[in-house]
């Protein structure tokens, strides 16, 4: 069989299923896939060419015992951000280069008990701060729709391997739109989940009232299905909720009768692209089509101090979450030193690249005497209305839709020399994590050839509502099916 | 809002991160212009709200107290540094 790299979770889970197909074969077919394109799209921090077929002679054992379920056996790339034990993890930073972490996250754990296969960890910005993946300390990942573009991140190892067909799935995480910018960017589904649906224990912690994991994959279908299997309580995350997780798939209907949709026009901000604008008015269209009822007046008034509120936010906790590595227990350590702050302070500095060390400093100055009232303690006021908002408009409608980016993806070295514009391509999605509500991207057109993101919002826990949207678009367009033209 | 690079250096100590020259002076730029921008908050009145910290309102969860075994000290220890021991070895703290 040709093109096995390209399968879809479901359709690879078919062949696996009727025996026409074994995971060994479809994983050398991954991994060959991968090394044909990695060395233009650069996704990969980490490939483990051994672990991947080990992984996938197991999952063949248990397969020949009648034990397949929908994920066994299906190759995956998992952003460096998460624990993989005896597997090296980044962050993409020189600060944990040589970090081998000693157990599992959560969300590997629950994948090995379904017996998957990992192919290796992906490359993002240095522990997940930034909008490109240029801020990875070891190299730039490029998008595979233009490599002179960026991948969007900070997921755009991940984004950018899925879309290059380099992996069957991935996952990534998201802080204030590092799954949704990136699947936008790189044409691919990316959902972030509620806040507390998931459990981040293995999770580098960036900000933790922010953070989430969540897949992405190549259409709504699989998302269903990494979804079903990555969600749940935690007793090591006291943050997870203790809810039952339902069957994302049976959220996957054809029509939208009955559904109530609201665009919120504050989303469609200055400096939006024409183009894409005319592509999400184009999908808004096709969602009514579909039987969706769709009010274009919606306001969400506290959105434009989001951006604002956030960079305050996840600044602040990062400071905190990041004062951790202090050159004496793991990761990088300056050595040359005989004084224990001098030491702790060139860890810091060698370690750390110069976006990690902005929020730091961002951080520590909101969180200071004589700051902490102006600055953070105003940001979480204001983040109680920007939530209101929110709450409010889904008493009216089951979802929220928007575009996930104002633009298409811009060019590497476009907006490195400028925080504030590149702060600004994430500024219709971490109303999203402000919030702690779920919302997802889904591929909606192309522009000159690049993809456009639609990003649907949902009520806390109502994955089901973006899902069964999502998925009737998906059944009416043919967006997801488009690949880039990787020579 | 301008920084000085006084008020720089005073953050990046509060943080124990080292700065070079030429970084003190880039991030007194960059963080003025960051902190212009969030001065749109002073225009918000948020009197008698309350502060969101968590968004889904779990509050005091509690667990059974379960022994279970740790990791291997050896398994944590492989990412040290410096060990010695069983323990991590540092500079010393009081000179």
């Amino acid at each position: 069989m040709d093109n096995l790299h390209q399968l879809t979770i479901h359709e690879a889970h078919r062949l696996l299923k009727e025996k026409k197909l074994s995971s060994v074969e479809l994983t050398e077919a991954v991994l060959k896939g991968l090394h044909k394109v990695d060395d233009k799209v650069r996704a990969c921090v980490t490939v483990t060419d051994e672990q991947a077929l080990k992984d996938a002679r197991e999952a063949d054992k248990a397969i020949a015992a009648g034990d397949i379920r929908p994920l066994t056996g299906v190759p995956s790339l998992i952003k460096d951000v998460i624990c993989t034990r005896g597997i090296r993890t980044t962050c993409s930073s020189k600060m944990l280069e040589n970090f081998v972490p000693p157990y599992d996250a959560t969300v590997i754990k629950k994948l090995k008990a379904e017996h998957y296969v990992i192919l290796g960890k992906t490359n993002m910005d240095e522990f997940a701060m930034g909008s490109s993946t240029e801020n990875s300390a070891f190299f730039v990942t490029h998008n595979p729709w233009d490599l002179d573009r960026v991948p969007g991140g900070s997921s755009g190892g991940s984004a950018a391997s899925v879309a290059a067909d380099e992996a069957i799935y991935a996952l990534g995480s998201d802080t204030g739109g590092s799954i949704r910018q990136p699947a936008g960017f790189c044409g691919v589904v990316g959902l972030k989940p509620t806040y507390g649906r998931v459990s981040r224990y293995g999770l580098v912690a960036f900000a933790s009232s922010l953070d989430q994991i969540g897949p992405i994959t190549k259409d709504v279908t699989d998302c269903a299905l990494v979804l079903n299997i990555i969600c749940g309580h935690d007793k090591r995350d006291s943050t997870t909720a203790p809810l039952d997780v339902p069957d994302f798939t049976r959220a996957l209907k054809p029509d939208l009768k009955k559904v109530r949709i609201g665009v919120p026009k504050e989303y469609f901000v200055r400096g939006m692209q024409p183009e894409v604008h005319k592509a999400v008015d184009e999908a808004i269209k096709q969602l009514e089509k579909l039987g969706a009822s769709v009010d274009r007046s919606v306001s969400l008034p506290y959105t434009g101090y989001a951006l604002a509120a956030y960079y305050i936010l996840a600044p602040s906790e990062a400071s905190a979450n990041l004062a951790r590595y202090d050159g004496v227990k793991y990761g990088y350590s300056y050595r040359d030193s005989s004084n224990m702050w001098e030491s702790m302070e060139k860890t810091k500095q060698n370690g750390f690249g110069a976006e990690v060390k902005r929020r730091i400093m961002l951080g520590t100055y909101a969180l200071s005497a004589g700051y902490y009232d102006a600055y953070y303690l105003k940001a979480q006021k204001v983040r109680t209305l920007i939530k209101r908002d929110f709450e409010q408009a889904f008493q009216k409608y089951d979802v929220l839709v928007t575009p996930t980016s104002p633009t298409v993806p811009f060019k590497i070295g476009e907006k490195t020399d400028d925080p504030v514009q590149m702060y600004l391509s994430d500024v219709c999605t971490l109303p999203i994590n402000i919030a702690g509500v779920p919302a997802i991207s889904i591929p909606a057109g192309l522009v000159n050839g690049l993809p456009v993101g639609l990003q649907i919002i949902a009520k806390h826990f109502d994955e089901a509502a973006l899902l069964r949207v999502a998925y009737a678009f998906e059944q009416a367009t043919d967006w997801h099916t488009k690949k880039p033209a990787l020579a | 809002m301008s920084l000085s690079a006084e008020e720089v250096r005073h953050i990046a100590l509060l943080a124990r991160l080292g700065l070079s020259e030429e970084e003190v002076e880039k991030f007194r730029t960059q963080l003025s212009n960051i902190l212009e921008n969030m001065e749109i908050l002073k225009g918000v009145d948020t009197a008698d709200l309350p502060p969101t910290a968590q968004t889904i309102a779990l509050s005091n969860v509690y667990r059974a107290d379960e022994p279970e075994p740790s990791l291997p000290v050896k398994d944590v220890l492989a990412n040290a540094p410096a060990q010695e021991d069983d323990s991590l070895k540092i500079n010393a703290v009081l000179e």
